[in-house]
């Protein structure tokens, strides 16, 4: 408590040169160069494309998942139910274009509602956790509880819990397809996060979410529609678990109810955490998720390279997680 | 909120769990033969007893206005423990695997009450941490124990004609509820979730409280792992994804509220064996021969109760709320 006088909070204006302030707000760009440092060092064949190719092929989908939990943590929620949801989407993709759901017409058309119809799907059941949150008031951790724990189920029943084993170019674009050598998953991506950063920063909804993440009740009082701003917040939230999970099993070559998006919640939390958004809600940064979700997956790539077991892996995962929001709340005294 | 709507509230929570329970119980006896036979009440208790471990924990946890997450892979972790130990004999296996539990419980404490650091996202990494652990302690597979030692009378075994684990569990409870209703220290866990800060400025150690929860909801998750290992007979490094869940399910299911300074713990166990008697009816009805329910309904209709619950809850607090 001595050192309240020397670190000013971070306020608009006169930005300080202090070691703890420099920390917390570019710890993770810091955390990240530092990584990539590291290996250009010690890792063989780093910098090559393969590398890249594979460790954003790897990340994509944590990091479309992560907008959607930055903006419901943003609003002071949180989403467990984001793997299920990619469950039951990739459930469901396979089953709507091989024709078992319902006769096509044509083929073209079962790809495109292979496209459609699970995306809604999991954008209504997100509208669903918003509407538990909103109307019933109850605890997003435990309404999201409810699709966590029944919608791989779900899932599984759909599927009676088979593997959809499938070859079909034209839907598999969207996991393996490429746009001038770079993988369609990554500019998917970095579209979403754009458009996601753009509309937390510059428009009245996402200062709204921020609002009520900072101070529901004056953001009530300021008349702000608290409920209806959620209730977006988690379908957004479904909607883009719902595009992993259609990227997931495009990518295998296979659905697995069982498998897919499985523990995709801690991931995207982790992401979240790391990348510097405030867990408490009010303060958000959707870049901030994709350099936490770059640096998680980087020293994951860099153990398994070295030699490192994927278990250790988990433990340096868990250090990282620790030490990001420990540095945080230094800033914030 | 007024008082005598909160009561209600509460009274409904904690006997709502009891009557539901009652209600599945009388469904199954009329229902299907042998449900209430010897063999059936045994097996559903010894169990459910690893999962009655770790409620029981978290419900204290969650009543100090906490959350544990790290219970799952603390039982994993003190599973491979146990297993690895086993063979020097049962008290080795047990202590080992308890105390595994143990060191992550205080690794919890330390890092929520000295680092500051929100309970969730605390225990969020601990449970990567201690299911990495557990891997690397078991090499990536599972680790069987000796059968020579008698350690999986642990999990296997009875006593008095009932479930040793069973026992282990009941003994758990009773000590948690005369804590929880008896003692200073459970007035202060109570004290300590209804009201942090005037439980502080009252002069109640709340961090001391709150550390002495979070050991103990990793000792209980470290003794489950024990009985998980001594009952299928290997040290599991991959098991116990999901009971954090679970567990809480189990103890919103109770009544308890999440927000904390509210909670019972015999209608914990009452919500834990509500959600297992699900899984075993389920069974039975697939043995009747009419319908044929995958293993995979089981999930979906915890999930489906999960949510009739909470939404009664959220319907009578907001009536409650009216009225106050």
């Amino acid at each position: 408590m001595a050192d309240t006088a020397t670190t000013l909070p971070p306020a608009h204006g006169a930005p300080r040169f202090d070691v703890r302030t420099i920390l917390t707000r570019y710890g993770a760009w810091i955390a990240l160069a530092l990584l990539i440092l590291v290996n250009l060092a010690i890792t063989p064949n780093f910098a090559t494309w393969q590398t890249l190719n594979v460790n954003l092929t790897q990340v994509c989908a944590i990091v479309i998942v992560g907008v959607g939990m930055t903006l419901v943590i943003a609003t002071g929620g949180i989403d467990l139910s984001v793997g299920a949801l990619m469950a039951i989407a990739g459930a469901l993709a396979p089953l709507i274009f091989l024709g078992k759901l319902f006769l096509l017409p044509h083929p073209a058309i079962g790809v495109a509602l292979a496209f459609i119809v699970p995306v809604l799907a999991a954008a209504a059941l997100g509208w669903f956790n918003g509407w538990l949150v909103t109307r019933l008031r109850i605890q997003p951790i435990i309404a999201t509880l409810v699709l966590f724990i029944a919608g791989r189920g779900i899932a599984q029943v759909f599927t009676n819990g088979n593997l959809q084993v499938f070859n079909l170019p034209s839907f598999q674009f969207i996991g393996l397809g490429r746009v001038f050598g770079i993988p369609f998953q990554a500019v998917l991506m970095i579209v979403i996060v754009a458009a996601a950063a753009w509309m937390l920063k510059r428009t009245v909804f996402g200062r709204q979410i921020l609002a009520i993440g900072g101070n529901e009740k004056a953001a009530r009082l300021s008349g702000i529609p608290v409920a209806s701003v959620k209730q977006r917040v988690y379908l957004i939230s479904g909607l883009l678990s719902g595009i992993a999970g259609l990227i997931v099993i495009a990518r295998n070559s296979a659905a697995d109810a069982n498998l897919v998006g499985l523990g995709m919640e801690l991931d995207a939390i982790a992401a979240v955490a790391v990348g510097g958004t405030l867990l408490t809600g009010g303060r958000a940064t959707v870049i901030g998720t994709l350099v936490g979700a770059l640096i998680i997956q980087l020293v994951r790539y860099t153990l398994l390279a070295n030699g490192v077991p994927d278990a250790a892996a988990l433990v340096a995962k868990a250090a990282i997680i620790v030490l990001a929001v420990w540095l945080q709340r230094q800033g914030r005294r | 909120m007024n008082s005598i709507p909160l009561k209600l509230f509460q009274g409904t929570g904690r006997y709502g769990v009891l009557l539901a329970l009652f209600a599945l119980i009388l469904f199954g006896w009329v229902r299907y033969e042998n449900f209430l036979g010897a063999f059936n009440v045994l097996s559903v208790l010894r169990y459910n007893s690893m999962f009655a471990l770790v409620a029981l924990g978290m419900c204290f946890v969650i009543i100090t206005g906490g959350i544990d997450l790290s219970v799952g892979s603390t039982a994993a972790f003190g599973s491979v423990v146990a297993a690895l130990l086993s063979p020097y004999g049962v008290m080795p296996g047990l202590l080992g695997g308890l105390a595994a539990g143990l060191v992550v419980g205080a690794y919890n404490a330390f890092i929520i009450t000295r680092l500051n650091i929100l309970p969730f996202i605390a225990t969020l990494a601990t449970m990567l941490a201690a299911s990495g652990c557990a891997l690397l302690l078991a090499n990536n597979q599972s680790v069987s124990v000796s059968y020579e030692t008698g350690f999986v009378e642990l999990g296997q075994g009875d006593f008095l004609g009932f479930p040793i684990p069973a026992w282990i569990a009941l003994i758990a409870y009773l000590l948690g509820s005369l804590i929880l209703n008896f003692t200073s220290l459970g007035r202060s866990v109570l004290a300590i979730g209804g009201n942090e800060d005037a439980a502080r400025l009252m002069g109640l150690p709340a961090q001391r409280v709150k550390a002495l929860v979070y050991l103990a909801s990793g000792g209980l998750a470290g003794l489950s792992g024990v009985i998980l290992a001594a009952q299928f007979g290997a040290g599991q490094p991959i098991e116990g994804v999901g009971w954090e869940l679970f567990a809480i399910a189990a103890v919103v299911v109770g009544g308890t509220l999440l927000t904390g300074g509210v909670g019972s713990v015999g209608s914990t166990l009452a919500g834990v064996l509500l959600l297992g008697l699900i899984f075993n009816i389920l069974n039975f009805e697939n043995g009747l021969g009419w319908i044929s329910l995958s293993a995979y309904w089981q999930s979906v209709i915890r999930g489906a109760f999960l949510l009739l619950v909470v939404a009664i809850q959220a319907r009578l607090s907001m009536r409650a709320q009216e009225t106050a």
